[in-house]
C-alpha cells in the first residue's frame, strides 16, 4: 500500500514575470550602454524565463555615480529616523509580495518552493526589519557616539539566495547611511529585479539603491571601481581572493562571505531521529547549494553504521522534482555549469575509492538535477572531503573520541560553520568552544536569524553580517 | 540501543529471546529505556511543522479522508452514556453516510465497559468492532486486581479491543517493571482480543518519556500504543505522534512485529486528521497506513470528515446540519 502524493503546484498567476529587464540606475529601468543583454532560464526545464540587461563598464560608472549623488545629497545627510522608514516600508513590502517573490525565487534558482516560501523570503523581511530598528541607534551599536556610513558600497552576491543575500548587503548598509551598487548573480537576477521594483514602490530616493546585472565581468568592473568605498562580496572563495587582490592597496573597505565544507558532528549519545534531520538538513537543503551547508558528516564510530543506515533510509524519502511542487523537497541544480561542477566531484570521489549511494531517484528529462548523494569510506585526503562541490553531496568520515572530532573538523581551509549532535550539554560547550568555525549549531542546523552574526574564519572569509557586528563593515570605524 | 537484527526471526515474529533478556528485572529494563536515544524537543517539533506543510490535493486527498474514515474509532466517553446513546453511535459507526455507499464503515466504537455488551449487539453483522476502555480508565489510579477485573470484565461482556491505561505515577516514580508487569497482565487477559495500550503522553510530558512508554507497553506486548485518554489537555499533539511512529518503525526493525498507534484526544478536523497520516506515512511509512495500524480516537472529527469527502467530490460544501449528530 502506497499513498502518493498528487501535484500540488503552487500558482505562477500574478508574479509580475516581464519579458525583459533594464538595469535599475537613479531609481529608473534604462538599457545597458551597448545594449547587452543575457537570458535568465528556470534551471528546471530550461524555459527562458526573460532577457536581462548587461552592465557593462560605462553603466558602472553611471550606477556608481548616481549613488554617489544619493549619498551625498540626501541619504548620508538624512536623519537616521527618516531613513528606518523607507527601511520598515521595503519590510513591508516584501511581506505583501512575498508569495510572487517565492514563486520568482523559484522559477530562476531552482529551489522548492517550500523554502523559498518559508525561508528566503520570511528572512529577507526580517533582515530589512531588524535594520531599520538600528537606524536610529547606532549611538548604542558599540562604535562610538556617533558612528558614520562610509559611503557608497558595491555589492556582489551569489545565486545560492539571490534575494536573501540582497537583504543581506542592503539592509545593514541602507541602515547605517550607506548607498549601494548591487550586482545579483548572472543566473538569478530576477527577485533582486522584483526587488527593485518594491523600492520604487517604497518611493526610495533614486540612486539610494542600484541594481546591475550582469556576468563576472560586471562584478570584477563594479569591486575595482574607483567610486566605490566598500565592497563587499559573497561567493565562491577561488573568486573571492581575486577581489582581494584587486581591492588590495586602494582604500576599499572589504568583507567576503566565502565557501565553506562545514562539519556535522554527530555523537554516540545524539538524539538520533533528529540528527538524522539535522544532517539531511544540512546538505540537502537548498540541493546542497549553500556556504555554510553540512557536507562532511563526523560520525562517532561507534554508531556510524546505524546512523547511515537510517540516513539512507530517510533519503529514500527525499522528494526530487518540480521546484514549484509544494511538496518537493529536492529541486533543480542552478545550472548546467554548476551541475557540471557536481559530476566532476563525485567522479572524483568514486575515483578515489570511496563507496557511493543513491536512492533510486527518477530525474526529469530537462532540466538541471542531481540525486541526493552520500560517500562512505572516505579519507580525509579526498578531494570530496576537503574541496566544496557546493551540491547535493554528503562525505561521511568517522572519529573516535571529542578531540578526534575537534581536529578532523577543523582540519580544513575553511571555517564557516559546524554542526553538534549530542544529548550532552557539557560536551556541546566543549566542542563548540575549540571549534574553529563562525557558526557552530547545536542539535539543529540551518538556521538563520537577522539578529545572528553570520560569517567564517580562514578562506570562509571575514566580516560578519547580522547582529550589532553586521553594522561594522558598514561604519567607517 | 541494541539491535536484534542478528536474532530477529522473519518480518511479524517476535524475538521473544532478546525481549526476555531485557526485562528480566528492573535494573536491566532501566537500563534499557535509559538507554534509548533522546528526543531532541526543538527537533522533535520543527519535524512535525514540516510535515504539515504537505499540500495534500486531488486523488491522493480524497484518499486519505476515506482512508481516514475506516480508522476512525468512534467514541463515547461520558457518564451520562446510555444504552441509546451507544446504539445511535452504532449505527453511524455501521454507514457514516447512507447517501455514499463507496464511504467505508469506522474501524470500531469506543465506550466504557458497562456498555460493551450494548455496542456488542448493535454491531453484530458489521465489521466495526466494539472497543471498550479498561483498566479504571480514565486515571488509572485503582488497586491492580481491581484494574484486572475491570479488564476482565469488558472481555468478558464482549469487547473486540480494549484500550487500556498505563500507571503513569508508577512510570514517574520509576518503576518500569511494575508497568510492565500490568500490561503483560492485562495483554494475558486480553488474550485474543486487540490491546491497545493508553500512555497519557500529556502526564508524561517529554518526548524521552513518550520514547520510554512506547518501548514498555510494546514491550509488554501491546498491538497498539496510543496516546490518550482525550480527559485531559494535551492529548494528542504531532511532535507525540511523530515520536511514536518512530517508536514503532525502530521496533519493528529491532523485534518483528508491527505495532500500530492510535491518536486521540482534540482532533476535531479533517485537515487535522490528514496531517497525521502524513506523519504515518512519512515517519512509520506506508505499511502502517491501513486500520490494522492506525487509528483515530475521535468523535466530531468523524462528520468534518464526511464534509471534506462530499465537498471533494461535487465542489460544494452542505452545512453542518446535513450530517446526523449522534
Amino acid at each position: 500500500m502506497s499513498w502518493e502524493y498528487s501535484p500540488a503546484p503552487e500558482s505562477r498567476a500574478g508574479i509580475g514575470l516581464r519579458r525583459s529587464y533594464g538595469l535599475f540606475i537613479a531609481g529608473n529601468f534604462v538599457e545597458s550602454s551597448d545594449g547587452e543583454a543575457f537570458t535568465t532560464i528556470n534551471p528546471s526545464n530550461e524555459e527562458v524565463l526573460a532577457e536581462v540587461a548587461a552592465a557593462g563598464p560605462h553603466d558602472i560608472d553611471l550606477a556608481v555615480a548616481a549613488a554617489r549623488r544619493a549619498y551625498e545629497g540626501v541619504w548620508g545627510t538624512m536623519r537616521p529616523v527618516d531613513r528606518a522608514k523607507y527601511l520598515f516600508r521595503i519590510a513591508r513590502l516584501i511581506q505583501e509580495h512575498s508569495s510572487e517573490l517565492a514563486v520568482l525565487e523559484s522559477l530562476d534558482s531552482g529551489k522548492p518552493i517550500r523554502e523559498s516560501r518559508d525561508v528566503d523570503v520570511p528572512l529577507a523581511a526580517a533582515h530589512f526589519f531588524y535594520y531599520a530598528g538600528w537606524a536610529d541607534k547606532l549611538a548604542y551599536a558599540g562604535f562610538g557616539p556617533a558612528p558614520r556610513p562610509i559611503g557608497v558600497a558595491g555589492q556582489v552576491i551569489p545565486w545560492s539566495f539571490p534575494l536573501l543575500l540582497a537583504a543581506w548587503k542592503l539592509a545593514p548598509a541602507l541602515a547605517t547611511g550607506n548607498t549601494c551598487v548591487l550586482k545579483p548573480a548572472e543566473t538569478t537576477p530576477l527577485t533582486a529585479l522584483r526587488l527593485a521594483e518594491i523600492l520604487q514602490q517604497a518611493d526610495l530616493p533614486p540612486g539610494v539603491v542600484n541594481i546591475v546585472t550582469g556576468a563576472g565581468a560586471t562584478g570584477a568592473s563594479l569591486v575595482a571601481n574607483p567610486g566605490v568605498d566598500k565592497v563587499a562580496f559573497t561567493g565562491s572563495t577561488e573568486v573571492g581572493k581575486t577581489v582581494q587582490q584587486v581591492t588590495a592597496g586602494t582604500n576599499k573597505r572589504l568583507t567576503l562571505g566565502l565557501g565553506g565544507k562545514a562539519a556535522n558532528i554527530v555523537f554516540a549519545d545524539a538524539p538520533l531521529s533528529q540528527a538524522i534531520e539535522g544532517i539531511i538538513n544540512g546538505i540537502y537543503f537548498n540541493q546542497g547549494e549553500v556556504c555554510c551547508a553540512g557536507s562532511r558528516l563526523l560520525v562517532q564510530e561507534s554508531v556510524a553504521d546505524a546512523v547511515v543506515d537510517k540516513l539512507k533510509a530517510r533519503l529514500a524519502t527525499l522528494r526530487l522534482g518540480d521546484p514549484l511542487d509544494k511538496n518537493t523537497d529536492i529541486g533543480a541544480i542552478n545550472s548546467a555549469a554548476q551541475l557540471e561542477k557536481i559530476r566532476v566531484l563525485a567522479a572524483e570521489g568514486e575515483a578515489a575509492g570511496a563507496r557511493r549511494w543513491s536512492p533510486p531517484c527518477e530525474l526529469p528529462a530537462r532540466g538541471f538535477w542531481f540525486p541526493p548523494t552520500v560517500f562512505t569510506g572516505v579519507a580525509q585526503t579526498d578531494r570530496i572531503a576537503r574541496e566544496e562541490i557546493f551540491g547535493p553531496v554528503l562525505s561521511v568520515l568517522s572519529f573516535r573520541t571529542p578531540q578526534e572530532a575537534v581536529a578532523k573538523a577543523n582540519n580544513t581551509v575553511y571555517g564557516l560553520a559546524a554542526g553538534i549532535w549530542t544529548e550532552k550539554g557539557s560536551r556541546i560547550l566543549w566542542v563548540a568552544s575549540r571549534l574553529r568555525a563562525g557558526v557552530v549549531w547545536a542539535n539543529t542546523f540551518n538556521r538563520f536569524d537577522p539578529t545572528s552574526p553570520f560569517g567564517g574564519y580562514r578562506e570562509s572569509g571575514f566580516g560578519r553580517e547580522g547582529g550589532r557586528h553586521g553594522l561594522a563593515a558598514y561604519l567607517d570605524v | 540501543m541494541a539491535r536484534a537484527t542478528s536474532t530477529a526471526g522473519p518480518a511479524g515474529t517476535i524475538d521473544a529471546a532478546w525481549v526476555a533478556q531485557l526485562t528480566r528485572s528492573e535494573s536491566s529494563l532501566r537500563r534499557f529505556l535509559a538507554g534509548l536515544p533522546g528526543v531532541d524537543q526543538v527537533g522533535a517539533e520543527a519535524r512535525a511543522a514540516s510535515l504539515a506543510t504537505r499540500s495534500i490535493k486531488a486523488a491522493s486527498k480524497i484518499w486519505a479522508i476515506k482512508t481516514a474514515i475506516s480508522m476512525v474509532d468512534l467514541t463515547t466517553l461520558e457518564g451520562s452514556d446510555t444504552p441509546g446513546k451507544v446504539a445511535a453511535l452504532c449505527h453511524k459507526a455501521r454507514q457514516p453516510d447512507p447517501d455514499d455507499p463507496g464511504v467505508p464503515s469506522v474501524a470500531a466504537v469506543c465506550v466504557y465497559p458497562d456498555l460493551v455488551a450494548t455496542a456488542k449487539h448493535e454491531l453484530v453483522g458489521s465489521p466495526v468492532a466494539a472497543a471498550s476502555v479498561a483498566t479504571a480508565f480514565p486515571s488509572g489510579r485503582a488497586s491492580i486486581p481491581v484494574k484486572l477485573a475491570d479488564a476482565r470484565d469488558a472481555v468478558d461482556h464482549g469487547a473486540d479491543e480494549v484500550d487500556m491505561v498505563i500507571d503513569r505515577g508508577a512510570f514517574l516514580a520509576g518503576r518500569f517493571g511494575l508497568v510492565l508487569e500490568e500490561i503483560r497482565s492485562v495483554r494475558e487477559i486480553c488474550r485474543s482480543v486487540r490491546l491497545k495500550v493508553i500512555l497519557e503522553t500529556g502526564e508524561l510530558v517529554t518526548y524521552d518519556n513518550v520514547r520510554r512508554a512506547s518501548w514498555l507497553a510494546m514491550l509488554g506486548g501491546a498491538d497498539f500504543i496510543k496516546t490518550s485518554t482525550g480527559k485531559i489537555t494535551p492529548s494528542a499533539t504531532p511532535p507525540v505522534a511523530l515520536v511514536m511512529l518512530e517508536a514503532v518503525r525502530d521496533f519493528a526493525e529491532a523485534v518483528g512485529p508491527e505495532i500500530g498507534v492510535k491518536v486521540a484526544g482534540g482532533i476535531r478536523a479533517a485537515k487535522d486528521a490528514i496531517r497525521y497520516l502524513v506523519l504515518v506515512n512519512e515517519a512509520a511509512g506506508p505499511r502502517w497506513l491501513d486500520p490494522a495500524h492506525f487509528r483515530f480516537g475521535a468523535s466530531s472529527l468523524l462528520n468534518d470528515l464526511l464534509m471534506q469527502h462530499r465537498k471533494q467530490l461535487t465542489g460544494a460544501y452542505v452545512g453542518p446540519d446535513d450530517y446526523s449528530i449522534e
